[in-house]
């Protein structure tokens, strides 16, 4: 038993895909998708006239191309629907030139915005978007329109790979992290480098000083979360104030990033009944984009 | 008299025995989990070497990463002091070291006598270190000590974004699944942290002569590279991975010294 234990991957977080219940695609004049190939994870959103109808959400893989055609696949699963059906399909992502069965390519900055702008409506002014390997402080109209941006490029410390790396090496579940952190009576102080390959040492080295794990995964978030913070009032925070990418899902960076700022996050919808998913903003967008695209080239 | 010196490194420890300001044995081991052990143990087998028991040493100098861990040492020296200290002992005319560990690097200026001036480190970004090396390697499932000599083989190198370890991990895959050849990739990646060191000695002054230590000292394409980009000679030391604790051990046979 141990050793089954010892062998569990704890960054290993769980991918998913569902269907709009009581939606009939069949009866659609448009339909599109947006498909976000990130670093770390996929994500497809098949729209039908610009409501969403379904989506998917997995890990990506080595290879870019494969993986967005897996996440569009997954989408479309039990529903009927094949590729001919599409009217315009958008990549976005990290991976967008990689995306075969996309009529465009968009940057994820704007699928970004226009995603936030469709969850939460026209008053969403600054989007915080944590992926696995950036983040993104995005300014935007209440159209959804990028005003202004700022993004990690050169460094990718304090992202979602880090948190794996750590969640892998404390034995706690990815899920979980964000709960944990927030467990410790005093908030420590933060981790003096976030860089993602010395996140390991500098742990090491704390939980053999005799720190918990709670309280070295509480001193990591917290750095995280003051990098973000940094990204943010850089570009300026502007209420409304949200946060997409797969971290918007850790309690654990989204209170301590309010707490810096300031300002708290709208809340997330639910899922299940709304189909509107953070962690797939950019897929959101991208279908959005993919619709006007279309109907734009129809009237030409 | 007996001295010896002490690298408490991120990776490795290494120590040195000097006598009479020769160095008479060296050995190393990994740091893993438990440094404190390991620093003894290194200790233990340096000694070994020489022929020498503990009570012969009279007087030990940690420095490294992990100093507080070599728990037997009778006094520290920062790694800069160790470097020019080491620079100075190898190469008299040596006014600038570049020193180039697993998880740090740095450069410090030192005068003949081997008294560090002034220095500049990097210890935040792995992209300047040799885990980038390891990283990269593994990436291009490529053994490290092959590295260094595939790139060799290129006359060209790829574009990747090598600012950050984890970046250039997924631009290495995405280059291998466009089948651009492994030596030219290999030779991006050298030029990468080339670079990298080369901004960071460049922010001290490039004073020659200048001599290259640490552990990445060893590899044919990181110096190749380095030379490339710094446009001078670099002298090399025959066991770089021991500057430091060479360091160490001459700095404490001066402390002996005058203590005696």
């Amino acid at each position: 038993m141990e050793s089954e234990k010892d062998k569990t991957e704890f960054w290993r977080w769980l991918e998913y895909h569902s269907v709009m219940p009581g939606k009939d695609w069949r009866k659609a004049n448009v339909i599109t998708a947006g498909v976000d190939v990130g670093s770390v994870g996929s994500k497809a959103v098949v729209m039908i006239d610009g409501e969403i109808y379904s989506w998917s959400v997995l890990r990506t893989g080595s290879n870019s191309s494969d993986s967005a055609k897996k996440a569009l696949d997954w989408a479309m699963q039990d529903t009927g629907l094949s590729l001919k059906d599409f009217h315009y399909i958008v990549g976005t992502g990290y991976g967008r030139v990689n995306v075969p069965m996309a009529n465009r390519a968009i940057t994820e900055i704007a699928c970004h915005a226009k995603g936030a702008n469709y969850i939460w409506g026209p008053s969403v002014r600054t989007v915080l978007d944590v992926g696995g390997q950036d983040v993104k402080a995005i300014r935007c109209d209440d159209t959804g329109k990028v005003v202004s941006f700022l993004m990690n490029d050169k460094c990718a410390a304090g992202t979602g790979r880090g948190m794996e790396v750590i969640a892998d090496l404390l034995k706690i579940p990815i899920e979980d992290v964000g709960k944990v952190s927030l467990s410790v009576t005093e908030e420590p102080e933060p981790v003096s480098s976030t860089c993602v390959v010395f996140a390991k040492t500098e742990a090491v080295g704390l939980l053999r000083k005799g720190w918990s794990k709670e309280k070295v995964l509480a001193s990591y978030i917290r750095a995280m979360a003051i990098r973000m913070s940094e990204l943010i009032e850089k570009v300026g925070c502007e209420k409304e104030f949200v946060i997409t990418g797969g971290q918007s899902k850790n309690i654990g960076i989204v209170q301590r990033v309010e707490n810096i700022l300031g300002v708290k996050r709208l809340p997330v919808p639910n899922l299940e009944t709304t189909g509107l998913d953070p962690a797939s903003a950019g897929a959101i967008g991208a279908a959005l984009f993919a619709k006007a695209l279309y109907e734009k080239e129809k009237h030409r | 008299m007996i001295s010896a010196g002490i690298d408490m490194g991120t990776q490795r420890v290494k120590v040195a025995i000097i006598k009479d300001k020769q160095v008479i044995a060296t050995a190393q081991n990994f740091s893993g989990f438990e440094p404190a052990a390991v620093a003894q143990q290194t200790l233990n087998e340096a000694l070994e070497a020489a022929k020498l028991s503990r009570e012969d040493v009279a007087h030990i100098t940690a420095t490294g990463a992990g100093v507080d861990m070599a728990t037997f040492a009778d006094s520290n020296i920062s790694m800069m002091g160790a470097d020019a200290k080491a620079g100075a002992y190898f190469f008299p005319s040596v006014r600038t070291v570049i020193d180039v560990g697993a998880e740090d690097a740095r450069a410090v200026k030192c005068d003949e006598y081997g008294i560090m001036q002034d220095f500049v480190v990097n210890a935040r970004c792995a992209a300047g270190a040799g885990t980038f090396i390891e990283a990269m390697a593994r990436a291009l499932e490529v053994d490290l000590e092959e590295m260094g000599p595939l790139s060799l083989k290129a006359e060209r190198a790829s574009t990747i974004n090598a600012s950050c370890v984890i970046f250039a991990e997924s631009d290495v895959v995405s280059l291998i699944h466009r089948e651009e050849p492994k030596s030219e990739i290999a030779r991006a990646i050298f030029d990468a942290m080339a670079e990298r060191v080369t901004s960071m000695v460049r922010r001290l002054g490039v004073t020659p002569d200048l001599a290259l230590v640490g552990g990445v000292a060893k590899d044919v394409g990181f110096v190749a590279a380095l030379k490339r980009r710094l446009g001078t000679e670099i002298l090399i030391p025959e066991n770089p991975i021991f500057a430091g604790a060479v360091g160490a051990g001459l700095v404490a046979a001066r402390r002996a010294k005058r203590r005696q």
